[in-house]
């Protein structure tokens, strides 16, 4: 991974968010309510599932951003 | 049902192709079957998109295909947890998993249990490890055969007597002869056109159904309003949150995961998967919403599935769906996907759960000098036994025995967490005082579980407020405590700090030893 300090701190700050974010989630209140609707999905099917594509996109980013260079 | 010819000879003709592919699988990536890290790990070679249809295939059974709708069919909001449960995980595995990756690569560790062995240098701690991945398997592979059940009635096949079971006996024999042939090699192949299928079927499923009862809103309408949501309640949301995070915290503790992880060809291409495997989790997420549509087409309610509601309840909504809305070469190819998903992850289960009787059981206490060719002759074996006992388990004894033990089964692995997980980062845990909090963790889920019928939320009372939460939760922080209490006391004398593993051993790149 990482060789000089700095980048390594700068990786866990990366892990660190990677994994608290999805925790938002728990906070069921958040999403578990009908409105608003989305192609007739009530908000609670299509948060959660657009929740997906947005942890889909975030691990990539944060893969992009902690891989080392290719030789 | 009618015997349903046009879909039974689709049925037939893709079990036949995925025969054919599962034989063929011994000679791909060509490697010395005598090895146990060749049959049980395919030697470690698969690249990014074959670990994709692989764990894909893997974690994604025929009988989620089966239950997460069926849940939403007769319980409703509560089955889409499938979805956050993975949110939570993938990010998890992304930071995580590497690490156990290069640690196995490192030491040729080819289980879980092999890495506690080296980690903290105690056979016992890694004989629990074991027989939790053992027992957390095996009802999980005989739900696979119900799936198979479910998806062979409905295609009107019904044998009397003692034929009965004969077509699950069949697509398990199948199962157990390329398997010992071909070890992991062969449901990473069939998993590609599995998972090729399933897509297929699902996005067929979503763009049809939806259209001929005139857009979702009316496939929403059609369940029962106090369904539609959680109930709006501290216990409610306490259950859903802690059912999906206990569910995603046991999800890549389970063997067939391990196997799945370790037979990657390098670390970033677990990396790379954690945020690919998602697109499975939104499939999840549209097939739990099939059991909507079911109860939008009123599927329930049609005589013609009287019969088969009342054998096989709500998991035969999903079916029933299909034969309603699909014409029947299409059902068959539907029943096709669902059917060869079950033989995917019940593969890998099976060899998952061989190689740690092998490595861990066989050659630790039993032969310890055993060549590599009889610690893999062990492990094809292993895995007959564990096909057999799983056949055995849907024929004699009631489907719900079945279903109670998978839900134990989860709420028993999650205990092998803070060996495995904290053990990656580090050492300070003390391997007697994991063992006890294991031990803790087993006994008081278990009883938790078996106090309330087998259900999955124990309504705990603290200090006068009753919280409900996952089983799997509680047991879990119990297990924790115990663990960090007796290593602090253990710390007060002389301990063993064995351990064979070096830091660097957490990073390593790949190429290493194997």
């Amino acid at each position: 991974m990482a060789k000089n300090p700095e980048t390594r701190s700068q990786v866990r700050g990366w892990l660190l968010f990677l994994l608290l974010v999805p925790l938002l989630v728990l906070y069921v209140p958040l999403y578990n309510t009908i409105e608003p609707t989305l192609f007739g999905f009530p908000f609670f099917y299509w948060f959660q599932l657009a929740w997906i594509v947005a942890s889909m996109i975030i691990t990539a980013v944060v893969y992009y951003g902690t891989e080392p260079r290719r030789e | 049902m009618p015997l349903n010819v046009t879909a039974l000879t689709v049925f037939v003709l893709f079990f036949a192709l995925v025969t054919y592919v599962g034989f063929a699988a011994a000679r791909w990536k060509r490697g010395n079957l005598d090895h146990l890290h060749e049959w049980g790990l395919a030697g470690g070679k698969f690249g990014t998109l074959i670990t994709w249809f692989l764990l894909g295939g893997d974690l994604y059974t025929a009988y989620t295909f089966i239950a997460v709708p069926a849940l939403a069919f007769g319980a409703g909001a509560l089955a889409f947890f499938a979805v956050p449960y993975t949110i939570v995980i993938y990010p998890f595995v992304f930071v995580v998993f590497p690490r156990l990756w290069s640690v196995a690569r490192a030491r040729g560790y080819i289980t879980a249990a092999d890495f506690i062995r080296g980690r903290y240098g105690d056979r016992w701690l890694a004989l629990a490890v074991a027989l939790t991945g053992i027992l957390a398997t095996l009802p999980y592979v005989a739900l696979q055969l119900v799936g198979l059940e479910v998806v062979i009635a409905a295609m009107g096949v019904q044998l009397a007597g003692a034929l009965v079971y004969l077509p699950l006996i069949i697509a398990f024999a199948i199962l157990a002869a390329f398997d010992y042939f071909s070890g992991l090699r062969a449901p990473a192949a069939i998993a590609i056109i599995k998972d090729i299928m399933i897509y297929i079927t699902v996005f067929a499923a979503i763009i049809v159904i939806p259209l001929e009862l005139g857009g979702w809103g009316n496939v929403f309408a059609a369940v029962p309003k106090d369904k539609l949501l959680l109930a709006d309640n501290f216990g409610s949301y306490t259950g859903y949150a802690t059912l999906f995070l206990g569910s995603a915290m046991a999800l890549f503790l389970y063997p067939h995961s391990v196997t799945g992880v370790l037979s990657s060809s390098s670390r970033h291409v677990i990396r790379r998967n954690a945020a690919l495997l998602p697109a499975y989790s939104f499939l999840l997420g549209l097939i739990a919403l099939l059991g909507y549509m079911a109860l939008a087409v009123g599927v329930g309610k049609m005589p013609a599935y009287a019969t088969s509601f009342k054998a096989f309840g709500a998991n035969f909504a999903v079916p029933a769906l299909f034969l309603q809305v699909f014409p029947s070469w299409f059902a068959g190819f539907a029943f096709a996907s669902i059917g060869i998903g079950a033989l995917v992850p019940a593969a890998i289960m099976s060899i998952a759960a061989a190689n740690l009787f092998s490595r861990n059981i066989y050659r630790e206490f039993v032969n310890p000098h055993c060549d590599p060719k009889q610690e893999s002759q062990m492990a094809k074996t292993m895995s007959l036994v564990v096909k057999v006992g799983a056949l055995l388990f849907i024929i004699f004894l009631p489907n719900e025995y079945a279903i109670q033990m998978q839900l134990l089964g989860g709420i028993w692995i999650i205990h092998t967490f803070p060996a495995v997980i904290f053990g990656l980062y580090t050492r300070w845990l003390d391997s007697k005082a994991l063992l006890a909090g294991w031990a803790v963790g087993m006994i008081s889920g278990t009883w938790m579980a078996a106090s309330i019928g087998f259900r999955p939320i124990f309504p705990l009372t603290i200090f006068g407020t009753t919280v409900p939460a996952y089983i799997a939760i509680y047991s879990v922080i119990l297990n924790f405590a115990v663990a960090v209490v007796l290593t602090l006391v253990f710390n007060l004398s002389a301990r063993s700090r064995a351990d064979e593993t070096l830091p660097g051993d957490y990073a390593v790149e790949g190429g290493a030893g194997h």
